[in-house]
């Protein structure tokens, strides 16, 4: 694929209401079977956050959505396109318009900031002239408050300062999705509050829609539009934060206590 | 019959180091070539080894002659000992040596590094910003190793070469000169060539080794550690037992 096509590609309007739309999603690693027919929808503009205990398999999920892990069966549609279907170019293509946020950051460390950032930007051949990168680097850092952090190494900053850098590099392909993984774990509840602020601000900034997996029910209150819990490896129940606050039943009720 | 399970684990390791290389050579030739990452390896792995490699190849070229010269003073044959000392080196202390010290130091520290980018998901994160992380961080690593120890062993070679000198003159005079020719007399071509070209192989083999330790790191931390560990153990292992099979091929060659 040439230069122009690439780019007509991603200049392309997500014209679609349905951003990710999974369907019948199987996935187990021998005989752990960690997702059953598990069923999902993003839609455009909308925070939806997937809880469940450690272990649950939201990480797994969330892999098989940007396809760093293979389902053993079921659908994952982004932008309307079959996941599966999609040569490596075309899978690297999607995924400029799909953000990632690790839950250990994966800062490269031999980096500073400044070449973490601009990394994503040279690999999708979306180079542009020194000034107009700087400028991307320096609107990205500037965006999570830490523009004076451009020219150190990732092992001077603290963790929540590790967190909103990676967020800046997640933000400089202005993706039209973001997915967290587990975007306040390990920080402290003030730091967690801070990025869950900035999770919603970028959202409103951005005109993304995200996909949050956690089980931190702070950061879900604040950044959900929705939740699904993630029980046995299925959509157990669904709803609004405060909608499954006031369910019923024990598996639901053990999340909000 | 059944194998014992730590043979069946080393034989079960082995299928996957093939299979990994296997891996290396499909993706080795595929456009697009990560020339600026294989340039930044060859200095790190070939610069940065090269102060280790000199002096250790200095030392051992002193003391092998210092050990030599009483057993061939005892026989009347101390002029020989130039001849000893360069064949010795050239042929296969030279290259054996250097290639356990580049196993000690980049055969650990690919083995750390590769699996602390696995650990902290560094290698996912190049994976979803369009990068090829086997390309990138596997295929440079393993050609940078394969082309610097022979480039190392060389040098290492030279400079194993001055030590001896040093050495012969200990108790002694004798001229550079005369020295450089009893030793370069003393080679021939057949005995240069087998010891150069198995140093690729030893080169490929702590590159390979190294990547696959640390890409296919486990268990956090600790793995990262077992992950540099084993990759300097495995990888000398396998210097052994290439060294072993190149000396089965020259003899059957007709090359000793």
């Amino acid at each position: 694929m040439n230069k122009e096509a690439i780019k007509s590609y991603l200049n392309e309007e997500v014209l679609s209401e349905t951003m990710i739309r999974v369907e019948h999603l199987y996935k187990s690693f021998g005989s752990n079977k960690v997702l059953i027919d598990f069923n999902f929808t993003l839609r455009k503009g909308e925070n939806v956050a997937v809880l469940g205990k450690s272990g649950s398999g939201k990480s797994v999920f969330i892999k098989c959505l940007i396809g760093l892990l293979r389902p053993n069966s079921g659908d994952i549609y982004v932008f309307d396109k079959n996941i599966a279907d999609l040569n490596r170019e075309k899978l690297d293509l999607m995924r400029v318009k799909m953000g990632f946020l690790f839950q250990s950051n994966a800062l490269y460390d031999s980096m500073t900031v400044r070449e973490n950032l601009e990394f994503p930007l040279r690999r999708h051949w979306l180079e542009k002239s020194k000034e107009e990168t700087n400028a991307k680097v320096m609107e990205a850092l500037t965006n999570v408050g830490l523009a004076h952090t451009v020219d150190m190494m990732p092992v001077e900053l603290s963790g929540g300062m590790r967190k909103r850098i990676a967020l800046a590099r997640t933000l400089i392909l202005n993706p039209k999705i973001i997915l967290y993984d587990e975007p306040t774990t390990g920080l402290d509840p003030i730091t967690g509050r801070e990025i869950s602020k900035l999770i919603v601000e970028i959202g409103k900034k951005y005109n993304t829609s995200s996909v949050i997996i956690s089980h931190d029910m702070n950061c879900i209150r604040m950044t959900a539009d929705r939740i699904i819990i993630l029980i046995d490896g299925y959509a157990y129940a669904e709803g609004t934060f405060e909608e499954l606050k006031q369910s019923n039943d024990n598996k639901v009720k053990q999340f909000f206590e | 019959m059944k194998l014992p399970p730590s043979w069946r684990d080393i034989l079960s390791e082995t299928g996957d180091i093939f299979r990994f290389s296997l891996r290396f050579f499909q993706q080795v030739f595929k456009p697009k070539f990560e020339f600026r990452e294989f340039l930044r390896q060859c200095y790190i792995i070939g610069y940065n080894t090269l102060p280790l490699v000199a002096l250790t190849g200095f030392i051992m070229g002193l003391v092998l002659t210092m050990q030599l010269r009483p057993t061939l003073v005892y026989y009347g044959v101390e002029s020989k000992l130039p001849d000893m000392v360069g064949i010795a080196m050239i042929r296969e202390i030279g290259p054996i040596l250097t290639a356990l010290i580049f196993a000690g130091k980049i055969g650990s520290s690919v083995g750390a590094e590769l699996g602390s980018m696995k650990v902290t998901e560094q290698i996912d994160a190049m994976e979803v910003s369009g990068t090829n992380p086997f390309k990138y961080l596997v295929v440079t690593r393993v050609l940078a190793a394969t082309l610097m120890l022979p480039v190392l062993t060389v040098l290492s070679d030279f400079i194993s070469l001055y030590g001896a000198y040093l050495g012969v003159n200990i108790n002694g005079i004798t001229s550079f000169t005369l020295f450089n020719v009893k030793v370069f007399d003393a080679l021939s071509i057949s005995d240069l060539i087998p010891a150069f070209i198995k140093t690729y192989f030893f080169g490929f083999a702590v590159g390979i080794v190294g990547c696959y330790k640390g890409y296919n790191s486990k268990k956090g931390t600790e793995g990262v550690g077992r992950s540099a560990n084993s990759a300097v153990v495995v990888s000398s292992i396998v210097i052994f037992i290439i060294d072993l099979i190149a000396v089965q091929i020259t003899a059957l060659l007709g090359l000793n």
